[in-house]
């Protein structure tokens, strides 16, 4: 016992921790600003050629032009206005064939082979035909684009709805809940986080449908500045175009994030 | 309300779950259903609800549902069956929306539904925000307010730690010594079944069968009293008996899948 206490107590040694990654705050700002002027120096010293590749600068004057001559916001519009009735359509009828076929075997033994047979189509190739039914006007880009929302949709409508734990709904038919009562108090808002989560991917599916379909045949709208721009070899005014989809797919993404906390508040 | 189950069987695919099950609830009592796992006892509370449709055999009632009664066989649930996106009070309406009551009528068995559960202050809280104990009271609140005329529980403490299952039980003993519902009681744990419990029936593993019904002559609020201890420990290891084998086949079960 004597020589036991005697001897060093040595210490335990740690080797818990890690593999926590966290956030800190401030580096993606720090990162941007390196990227961008390592960009700049880049440009400035004559190492990147502003016909490859315009300096953060002039993407900036090409954008300052682009406001001052109202382009922007004709594109813009032009742009927005296809991918919300585009999406929205393309949403609507998608969440109701598919929340159909996640209640209704009918409507699910119909469906599933539609969506299966149609769903691998890439939906830009449908535009041509869909110019010869509407024109090459304005219907014809909608339609495209809620074609390619219409499918995805469906499916992470159904599957939201087979999610549903099945225990609820005996819980509600020990209730004697009606049927009806069932579908919007249960299956409806227990689907609600896999459509939501659906959104987000049917919404970056409009986005390059809408560029797709602006490229192929459009006066305005964010694709066809680009397109324009390029044929033109103006790379600073095609960057900025190419900045202002990419603000307007973080844009989304925010609205979408605050519908998600607004109607999930309790997950 | 009396319930009379008449002959059920039940098969899953080639699994013979239940067989010819014979059984008599009688008015006010509380019945367990005493077997190991995959002796089919929720099966047979399922059938006895009308959740589930037997292979063979019926389930009838005799008498008369009491008085405000709207749901005369409601449901507690092992794993409580709470709809998260509502909060306690929610959860507890949802069982009373779809009946032409007043809003006060409703607003008032609410209010006594949560009150006989503890569950006053937690009304507004949803169920994540919950316990385990505090989730199965949300549960047994939403049964009680709509006054069942059979209360069918299945293994409603079996999600629960030992601590809470004890705190619950007592809770659920004081609820029944007030309103003397009739009650089915599925549970696989003995304890449980001898503190609930005013008859225990027991069942044997594949087929389900009802090898006996044991009758457990304590009033429910002396089960703990130490006089009516050598009673008990009797009753156990009489069932304990019974069930022994069957336990031991069930835990060394291999599952398929």
């Amino acid at each position: 016992m004597a020589e036991r206490s005697m001897a060093a107590a040595e210490l335990v040694r740690f080797r818990g921790g890690g593999f926590e990654p966290g956030l800190r705050r401030g580096a993606a700002w720090l990162v941007l600003a390196l990227i961008l002027a390592a960009w700049q120096a880049a440009s400035s010293s004559g190492l990147l050629p502003a016909l490859v590749m315009p300096s953060p600068l002039q993407v900036l004057h090409a954008f300052a032009d682009m406001w001052r001559s109202g382009r922007l916001t004709i594109d813009l519009e032009a742009s927005l206005s296809r991918v919300a009735w585009g999406w929205t359509i393309g949403t609507a009828a998608g969440l109701a064939a598919g929340i159909a076929m996640g209640i209704w075997s009918s409507a699910r033994s119909v469906g599933i082979p539609v969506v299966s047979a149609l769903f691998p189509i890439p939906k830009i190739a449908l535009l041509p035909l869909l110019i010869l039914w509407f024109g090459i006007g304005e219907p014809s880009k909608v339609a495209t684009i809620a074609l390619g929302v219409f499918f995805p949709t469906v499916i992470t409508g159904y599957s939201s709805v087979d999610a549903v734990p099945r225990n609820l709904i005996r819980m509600a038919q020990s209730f004697n809940v009606p049927r009806h009562a069932i579908i919007r108090k249960i299956l409806l808002p227990g689907a609600m986080p896999g459509i939501l989560a659906g959104f987000r991917i049917s919404s970056s599916i409009a986005l390059i449908l809408l560029v797709a379909a602006e490229m192929i045949g459009a006066e305005h709208g964010v694709g066809a500045f680009i397109l324009q721009a390029g044929n033109l070899m103006q790379t600073d005014q095609l960057v900025a175009g190419v900045v202002v989809l990419s603000v307007l797919g973080l844009a989304i993404s925010y609205l979408l994030g605050r519908l998600e906390r607004a109607l999930l508040r309790w997950g | 309300m009396e319930l009379l189950v008449e002959g059920v069987s039940h098969r899953y695919g080639n699994l013979q779950a239940l067989e010819g099950i014979e059984l008599a609830v009688r008015e006010g009592e509380t019945l367990a259903l005493l077997g190991p796992s995959g002796c089919g006892k929720s099966t047979l509370l399922g059938i006895m609800g009308g959740l589930l449709a037997p292979s063979a055999g019926r389930v009838r009632v005799r008498g008369a549902a009491p008085p405000g009664s709207l749901n005369h066989f409601t449901y507690v649930f092992q794993d409580f069956a709470l709809l998260p996106w509502r909060t306690v009070a929610g959860n507890v309406a949802l069982a009373l929306e779809h009946h032409p009551l007043g809003a006060a009528e409703r607003a008032r068995r609410i209010e006594e539904a949560l009150r006989l559960t503890g569950l006053e202050e937690f009304a507004r809280a949803y169920p994540k925000q919950l316990s385990g104990g505090m989730r199965q009271r949300v549960g047994i609140a939403r049964a009680t307010a709509v006054r069942p005329a059979v209360l069918f529980l299945d293994e409603p403490l079996s999600s629960l730690d030992a601590q809470t299952r004890e705190l619950l039980m007592e809770d659920l003993v004081k609820i029944w010594g007030r309103e003397r519902t009739t009650s089915v009681y599925v549970t696989h744990n003995l304890f449980e079944a001898l503190r609930m419990a005013d008859r225990i029936a027991v069942l044997s593993r594949r087929p389900g069968r009802v090898k006996e019904i044991v009758a457990v002559d304590i009033p429910l609020a002396e089960r703990g009293a130490p006089e009516h201890a050598a009673t008990i420990t009797a009753l156990h290891n009489r069932i304990w008996e019974l069930i022994r084998d069957e336990v031991q086949v069930a835990d060394r079960e291999v599952h398929d899948g």
